[in-house]
C-alpha cells in the first residue's frame, strides 16, 4: 500500500515533473554531507584513515570533510579504545558539537570495551556517556564495514521526521544535546555510566 | 664488549656491592646491579668515560615473596600468601651510539615495596628516562628522588594504587558478560546471587 506522496511522485516522473517534500530534500542534503569530526583513539583510527584515502574513498558518499574543530562537525566516529583518562575528554568533544549530530561507535572496544574490558583503564563502551546512532562490530572494522555503518547512518538520518509526533532527536527539547562530563575517581569514572543513557542488561545465570 | 664494561665498573668501585647478574639465556644480555647510592655516579661514568650516550628503555619489576589469592576487590580472601615482602627493581638499557654498543643492562634495586621506596632518579643523566621513569612510579609505585617533574603519566592524578604491582587488586566493577566461561562464570554465580 503506497502513500499518496509516493503515488503522486510515481505519476508524475514519467511526465519529467519531479515531485519531493522540505522534509526529504532536507534529509537528501544533510545525509550526502555529513562532516566527521577529525579524532581516532588507537588502531581503528587507522582502517578510518583508510577509508578517507584514495582506495575506499569516503568521498563517495560526502563524509570526507574531516573537521579539526568539534563545532563544524555532524558526525563524531569514535575510533579506537576509549581509556578512562580520554573518555571525559570524547564526552567535552560531543557537547561542543552543534545539532544535529550523530555518533558510529567503531570496532569492539568502542562498543564495549572489547578484548580490553576486564581491564582497569579502560571505558567498558562509550554508550555509557553519549547516546549512539550506529555500532560497527570488528577489530577492527574493515573500511567497507565502516562505509556500511556509513550508509546506516545515512538511510537513518533520510528516515527522520521533522515535523510531527516522532520528530529527530535533533528536533526536540525532550533530549538533551549535551551530556554531563564524567569526573576522574579513585578507580573508575565518577559516575561509572550515565543512568539516563545506559542501562546495563541484567545480569543472567544460564543452565 | 659489555664484559670489559662491568668489568670496568666493577674495579672502579672495589668497595661496593656492585653484582654481575648472568642471563643463560641464548641472548646472554647479562646485566648489573648496582646498590642505588652509587646508581647515579655509576650512571655519569657510564656516560662520560665509557660513552654509553643513550638510555633506551626504562621498566620495573615487582619481586614479590608469595603469591596473590583473590582476583577482585570484594573478594574475602584477598590477603597476600606470604606477606608482602620482597622489593621493586628499575631496568636501564643503555646504548651508546657512538661506539656501536649495546644494550647494556643497569638494575637498581629498592630495600622494600610498602611505604613509598625510593630510588635515585638517572634523569639528570639521560633526559629520555624522564617519561619513562615517570610511567615506572605510575605503575610500580618507586619514587624517582632527584627527577624534575614526579608525577604519574599514565593514569589519572586521583587513581588509587599502582596496577602493575603484582598485588593490586582491581575494582570489583563487573556488571554482565554476553557469552561468560571459566573464572568469570564462576564470578557471576556469585553475583547473580547477590542482586535477584
Amino acid at each position: 500500500m503506497k502513500s499518496s506522496y509516493e503515488q503522486l511522485e510515481m505519476e508524475l516522473r514519467p511526465h519529467g515533473v519531479f515531485v519531493t517534500s522540505l522534509e526529504e530534500i532536507y534529509n537528501w542534503g544533510r545525509k550526502n554531507s555529513l562532516w566527521p569530526l577529525q579524532f581516532g583513539l588507537a588502531c581503528c583510527a587507522i582502517e578510518m584513515i583508510a577509508t578517507a584515502a584514495s582506495r575506499f574513498d569516503i568521498a563517495r558518499f560526502g563524509a570526507e570533510v574531516f573537521r579539526p574543530s568539534p563545532r563544524q562537525a555532524d558526525l563524531m566516529i569514535v575510533a579506537g579504545t576509549v581509556t578512562k583518562k580520554m573518555a571525559p575528554q570524547v564526552v567535552r568533544l560531543y557537547n561542543q558539537m552543534p545539532e544535529p549530530k550523530y555518533v558510529i561507535a567503531m570496532g569492539a572496544c568502542a562498543i564495549s570495551g572489547g578484548p580490553f574490558k576486564e581491564g582497569y583503564n579502560v571505558l567498558k563502551g562509550i554508550d555509557r556517556y553519549i547516546p549512539v546512532d550506529v555500532s560497527i562490530p570488528g577489530c577492527p572494522p574493515r573500511p567497507e564495514a565502516l562505509l556500511e555503518g556509513l550508509i546506516k547512518l545515512q538511510e537513518k538520518i533520510a528516515r527522520e521526521r521533522l515535523l510531527c509526533n516522532e520528530a529527530a532527536r535533533s528536533t526536540t527539547s525532550a533530549q538533551p544535546s549535551e551530556y554531563p562530563v564524567p569526573n576522574y575517581g579513585a578507580n573508575d569514572l565518577d559516575p561509572p555510566y550515565n543512568s539516563s543513557v545506559f542501562h546495563p542488561p541484567p545480569i543472567h545465570v544460564g543452565d | 664488549m659489555t664484559d670489559q664494561v662491568f668489568k670496568s665498573i666493577i674495579e672502579k668501585y672495589p668497595d661496593k656491592d656492585i653484582r654481575f647478574l648472568e642471563n643463560s639465556s641464548p641472548s646472554g644480555q647479562h646485566s648489573l646491579l648496582v646498590p642505588p647510592e652509587i646508581a647515579v655516579d655509576v650512571a655519569y661514568f657510564l656516560r662520560d668515560c665509557l660513552g654509553f650516550d643513550y638510555c633506551s628503555n626504562v621498566t620495573g619489576v615487582d619481586w614479590i615473596n608469595g603469591v596473590k589469592k583473590g582476583i577482585w576487590k570484594s573478594d574475602s580472601n584477598e590477603e597476600i600468601d606470604g606477606g608482602k615482602s620482597g622489593f621493586l627493581e628499575v631496568v636501564y638499557h643503555l646504548y651508546s651510539v657512538q661506539k656501536k654498543v649495546g644494550p647494556l643492562i643497569l638494575r637498581v634495586r629498592t630495600k622494600t615495596r610498602e611505604d613509598r621506596p625510593e630510588l635515585p632518579s638517572l634523569t639528570p643523566v639521560w633526559k629520555s628516562a624522564e617519561f619513562q621513569e615517570r610511567e615506572v612510579f605510575d605503575l610500580f609505585g618507586i619514587w624517582f628522588g632527584g627527577h624534575p617533574d614526579m608525577r604519574r603519566l599514565l593514569m589519572w592524578e586521583e587513581f588509587e594504587g599502582h596496577p602493575m604491582r603484582k598485588d593490586y587488586i582491581p575494582p570489583d566493577d563487573y556488571e554482565y558478560e554476553p557469552t561468560p566461561h571459566g573464572q568469570i562464570l564462576e564470578r557471576i554465580k556469585t553475583k547473580a546471587g547477590k542482586t535477584e
